[in-house]
C-alpha cells in the first residue's frame, strides 16, 4: 500500500509493484466482453465456484498433475490467491499454531497468520554462493536449519514457487526436503504457485502436491491474474483433497459468499482455449513465459551495464537486484529505515524509477541481511522497458 | 504404502485440522436450498437475484471498460476502491446525507455487501462482544459474529395482528422498545440494522430508528447499518439512514450494494461509508484478506451512479422506475398469493415478501420431535412436488428460535412477468387440487 502511492505518479517509470502494463491476451478481453451480454451471467453463480470454471480448471490440473480433482470439491474459487491465501490460513491455521515462512517472502503471509492467531516461523533462503549471486538458484534452504523449525507445534509450511521477490523455482529435491518433513511433523503445506507458468528455459515448475504423501496434506493455490496477466480480474483458486477444501469452502461461504460471476465464465472460456493447445507451443501458458524470458534478460543486462547486480530468476516476473555496489550514501537520510527503504525513495525522486525494497519482505531478524537489494517487476511492455533504459543508461553519468 | 503411511498419520493428528473459529458456523442454508432449486424448481422465487438483466447503459458501461483502449481496467486498481468509484460514491452518499464525504477516508469498496459486513465484525467484534441483530435476519451476520468471537444476542421483530380483513404488512412487525432495551449493555459492542429488512421488507420508520440510536449512544454501540435494498422502497415511503440521526454517523458503517441497486448482484460490488475512524480498520481487515476488487466492474458502477447522479429524482433514473417496476411485481405476487389462501404480509420495501403457509399445511403433515422447522420440510416439499422455490422464514433465525414463526416463506420477486406468471399457474393449480382432490 505504502509504495504504490508513491509510484503513482506518470512521470516515475514503475518497476514496483507486480502489475502487467501488456495487454492481456485478446481473447481474454474478448470473452469477458461476449460474457457481459449474457443476461443471467450478471447474477449470482455457485459460491465456491462458477460451475464452468471450476470444470475448466479440473481438466486443466488433472492434466498437470495426472491425478483425478472432483470440481466440486476439490477446488475453491476465490478473490486473487490473496483470497486463496486468507481462506486457506483462516481455515485451517489456529491460535497458538507456528506456520514456517520462508524469508524473503510475500508480504501478506505474515500478516495473515498473526491475524489468524498464530506465529509466523521465519527460516531464510541463504546464498550459497556468499556474495556472489548470478542467479535465482544460488538461493537455498539449509536443510538443517528447516528441521530445526519444525516441532509439534508446527501446523503448516508456506511454500511459494516460483518465488516471489527471488525468482527461484524450487527443484525436485528441494521439494523432497520439505515433503519429507511435513510428512515426517504431519504438517501442511500451502503451496502459492501463483506463477506457475513463468518458468525459464531450464527450469520445470514442480507441483510438491504431487510429490508422494503430499496430495493429501497440501493446498495448491493459483490466479487468473498471473496466468492471463488480468491482475485485475482478482480471481484465484485453491485446490486440494475434499477433507481440507471443506473448510476453505466455510471460510469463504462466510465471508464473501461468491465470486464475480461474468469473470468467472470469461476465465472459463479461456482456459477452454488454452487446455485444447495444451499440446501446442501457441498455449499462452506457454508463450507469455517466452515473452517474458526475453523481457528478463532485456532488464538483466541493462542492470549489469548500469554497475548493478541482478540476480537472474529461473521463474517469475520479479528481478533481485545488489545496489551495494553503486556505493549511494544515504547515511545524512533517516537511519531508523533500513537501506534498500532509503535507496528506493532516493531512486524515486532522483532517478524517477521505482522499485520494491526486499526488506519489505523480510521478518524482522532478516531485514539487515537482505537491505542490499531491490526488487525490480518486468512483466512491461516494450516502452516501459525502453524508458528503464534510458534511466539506467544515463544513471551512471549522474552519478559520476 | 503411502496409503497406509497417512493413515498411521492421521491416527497420531489428535485434534482436528480445521481452527476452533470455523466451529458452528459449517452449516448454511443456501448451498443446501440454491441446489434444490437447481434440481427441481421450474419457477425459482428463492434465492435473491433478479432475472432480469441490469440496465442497459451499465452492461454498456461494462463492455466499454473491457474493451476500450485503456487495458489497464484489467489490472489491479487501487485497493481500498477503484478511484472513480469512490469519488462518485462519496459525492452521491454526501448529498444524501448532507455532509461532505472524502472519497479516500469515508468509503471503501468491497467484494458484495457480504464482504462489507465481514469486515465489519472482523474489524470490530472481539472475543466475548456482543452483538445485537434483530430477528428475522439475513443469515450471515450470525456466523460472522461467531466466527469473529462475538456473541450474537437477539430480538425479535414481533408482529401485530392485522386489522381485521385486512393482510398484514411488514410495518406491522416491531421491536418492543423495552425488550431491545434490555439487550444492551456495557458488553454490547454492535447492532446490526437492516433497513429495508431482509425477509421481511420492513422498513424502519424514523421514530423506530430514533428507540435504536438513543440506545446506541447511551451505550455507546456501534451500529452496522446494512442497507442494499435502500432504493427500494414503496408507496412512497421514506429510507431513512440511521447514519443521519443525532449522535449516529460519528457510530455508523453504512454497507451498500451494486448488486441490489443495479440489479447486477453477480458483479460483487458493495462499498461501506462511514467517519475514517471506522473504516480505517475495515481497510485493515480488507488489506489483509481480498487486498484488491476487481477493477472494470468498479468502473462500470462508477458510470452507473454518475448517470444516476445527473438524474437523481427525475423519472427517468433508475433508482425511481425500478422501484416502481418492482411494486407493480409486489402487487401481483401479493394478487397471487392471496388469491390462494397464502397469505402474503405486504412488505414496504426489498424484493422479497413473506407469506404464511398455514392454509396448506395439509399438504405435508407435521412430523412431532423433528430436528427441521416445519417451514424447511414445506419449502423443500414445495420444490420438489410443485417446481416452486422459495425459502422458509425459519432459515432467517437463530438456532433456538427457529420454531417460533415456523409457518412462513420467503418469496423473491425480483422476476420477470412471465416468471410471475409461471408462479400464479403453478399456486392456481395447487389451489384447484386442494379443493377437488
Amino acid at each position: 500500500v505504502e509504495f504504490t502511492k508513491v509510484a503513482a505518479d506518470p512521470s516515475i517509470v514503475n518497476l514496483g509493484q507486480g502489475l502487467p502494463d501488456i495487454s492481456p491476451p485478446s481473447y481474454v478481453k474478448e470473452e469477458l466482453a461476449k460474457v457481459a451480454a449474457v443476461d443471467r451471467l450478471n447474477q449470482y453463480t455457485r459460491g465456491f465456484g462458477h460451475p464452468s470454471l471450476v470444470k475448466a480448471l479440473s481438466q486443466v490440473y488433472e492434466r498437470v498433475c495426472g491425478r483425478k480433482i472432483d470440481p466440486l470439491t476439490d477446488i475453491l474459487v476465490t478473490v486473487g490467491a490473496y483470497g486463496s491465501l486468507f481462506s486457506t490460513i483462516q481455515a485451517l491455521i489456529e491460535e497458538g499454531d507456528e506456520v514456517i515462512i520462508i524469508e524473503p517472502f510475500y508480504d501478506c503471509y505474515e500478516p495473515m497468520v498473526k491475524m489468524a492467531g498464530a506465529k509466523p516461523v521465519f527460516i531464510p533462503l541463504r546464498n550459497k554462493n556468499d556474495g556472489n549471486s548470478a542467479s535465482s538458484a544460488d538461493w537455498v534452504l539449509d536443510p538443517a536449519e528447516l528441521a530445526n523449525k519444525f516441532n509439534s507445534k508446527t501446523k503448516a509450511i508456506i511454500l511459494n514457487t516460483p518465488h516471489n521477490p527471488i525468482g527461484k523455482v524450487f527443484t525436485r529435491e528441494e521439494l523432497q526436503v520439505i515433503a519429507d518433513l511435513c510428512i515426517k511433523h504431519d504438517t501442511l503445506c500451502i503451496s502459492d504457485e501463483v506463477y506457475e507458468w513463468l518458468v525459464y528455459k531450464g527450469n520445470k515448475h514442480i507441483k510438491i502436491a504431487t510429490l508422494p504423501g503430499m496430495w493429501e496434506r497440501t493446498i495448491t493455490i493459483g490466479s487468473a491474474g498471473k496466468t492471463y496477466s488480468v491482475t485485475g480480474w482478482k480471481l484465484g483458486w485453491s485446490i486440494g483433497p475434499q477433507n481440507l477444501i471443506k473448510h476453505l469452502q466455510v471460510v469463504h461461504q462466510n465471508t464473501l459468499y461468491t465470486c464475480p460471476t461474468p469473470l468467472q465464465e470469461a476465465l472459463a472460456q479461456a482456459f477452454g482455449i488454452d487446455y485444447k493447445r495444451m499440446d501446442d507451443p501457441d498455449c499462452y501458458f506457454y508463450s507469455l513465459s517466452r515473452e517474458l524470458e526475453s523481457k528478463r534478460d532485456r532488464m538483466a543486462q541493462l542492470l549489469q551495464e548500469a554497475g548493478l547486480k541482478p540476480v537472474i530468476p529461473d521463474g517469475g516476473y520479479f528481478m533481485i537486484v545488489d545496489v551495494s555496489t553503486l556505493n549511494v550514501d544515504l547515511s545524512d537520510v533517516d537511519d531508523k529505515q533500513p537501506y534498500d527503504y532509503k535507496f528506493v525513495k532516493w531512486m524515486i525522486t532522483s532517478k524517477k524509477l521505482s522499485a520494491i525494497p526486499l526488506s519489505a519482505f523480510c521478518g524482522p531478524e532478516t531485514k539487515r541481511q537482505f537491505e542490499k537489494y531491490i526488487r525490480f517487476c518486468f512483466i512491461k511492455k516494450d516502452s516501459t522497458l525502453d524508458a528503464a533504459e534510458v534511466i539506467l543508461k544515463n544513471w551512471n553519468k549522474q552519478t559520476a | 504404502q503411502t496409503h497406509l503411511l497417512s493413515l498411521s498419520l492421521q491416527a497420531k493428528m489428535s485434534r482436528p485440522v480445521q481452527a476452533r473459529r470455523l466451529e458452528g458456523i459449517d452449516k448454511n442454508i443456501w448451498v443446501e436450498f440454491v441446489k434444490l432449486a437447481a434440481t427441481y424448481s421450474t419457477v425459482n422465487l428463492g434465492q435473491g437475484f433478479p432475472d432480469f438483466p441490469p440496465p442497459d447503459f451499465l452492461k454498456e458501461a461494462f463492455v466499454r471498460a473491457l474493451s476500450g483502449e485503456n487495458h489497464m481496467l484489467h489490472q489491479y486498481t487501487r485497493a481500498f476502491g477503484h478511484p472513480p468509484l469512490v469519488k462518485i460514491l462519496a459525492q452521491f452518499f454526501g448529498k444524501l446525507l448532507g455532509r461532505d464525504l472524502d472519497p479516500m477516508t469515508n468509503v471503501m469498496v468491497t467484494v458484495g455487501a457480504y464482504q462489507a459486513l465481514f469486515c465489519c465484525f472482523q474489524a470490530f467484534v472481539d472475543d466475548g462482544d456482543e452483538v445485537i441483530i434483530i430477528e428475522p435476519f439475513f443469515d450471515c451476520y450470525e456466523p460472522m459474529v461467531k466466527m469473529a468471537g462475538g456473541m450474537p444476542v437477539f430480538v425479535p421483530l414481533r408482529p401485530k395482528a392485522p386489522k381485521d380483513g385486512k393482510l398484514m404488512s411488514s410495518a406491522d412487525w416491531q421491536l418492543d422498545p423495552a425488550e431491545l432495551a434490555s439487550k444492551f449493555s456495557d458488553r454490547t459492542k454492535a447492532i446490526v440494522l437492516n433497513s429495508p429488512n431482509n425477509p421481511l421488507g420492513k422498513v424502519f420508520s424514523r421514530g423506530e430508528l430514533e428507540v435504536i440510536a438513543d440506545l446506541c449512544v447511551k451505550y455507546d454501540v456501534l451500529c452496522i447499518s446494512d442497507e442494499v435494498y435502500e432504493w427500494l422502497v414503496y408507496d412512497g415511503k421514506e429510507h431513512i439512514r440511521i447514519a443521519s440521526l443525532q449522535g449516529m454517523w460519528d457510530r455508523t458503517v453504512i454497507i451498500g450494494s451494486a448488486g441490489k441497486t443495479f440489479s447486477a448482484t453477480g458483479w460483487k460490488v458493495g462499498w461501506t461509508v462511514g467517519p475514517n475512524r471506522l473504516l480505517q480498520h475495515l481497510c485493515t481487515v480488507h488489506q489483509n484478506s481480498v487486498y484488491h476488487c476487481a477493477t472494470a466492474a468498479q468502473e462500470a458502477v462508477a458510470q452507473g451512479f454518475q448517470r444516476e447522479l445527473k438524474l437523481y429524482g427525475k423519472p427517468e433514473s433508475y433508482f425511481v422506475q425500478l422501484p416502481k417496476e418492482l411494486q407493480q411485481k409486489r402487487d401481483w405476487l401479493v394478487q397471487s398469493l392471496d388469491a390462494v389462501g397464502m397469505k402474503p404480509i405486504i412488505p414496504e420495501g426489498t424484493y422479497f415478501l413473506v407469506a404464511d403457509i398455514s392454509e396448506f399445511k395439509s399438504d405435508v403433515p407435521d412430523v412431532p420431535d423433528s430436528d427441521e422447522p416445519y417451514d424447511s420440510r414445506f419449502a423443500k416439499w414445495m420444490v420438489k412436488n410443485k417446481g416452486l422455490a422459495a425459502i422458509p422464514l425459519s432459515a432467517f433465525y437463530c438456532g433456538a428460535h427457529k420454531n417460533n414463526y415456523n409457518h412462513f416463506i420467503r418469496f423473491c420477486f425480483a422476476k420477470e412477468e412471465a416468471t410471475l406468471k409461471a408462479a400464479n399457474d403453478i399456486l392456481q393449480k395447487w389451489k384447484r387440487e386442494k379443493t377437488n382432490p
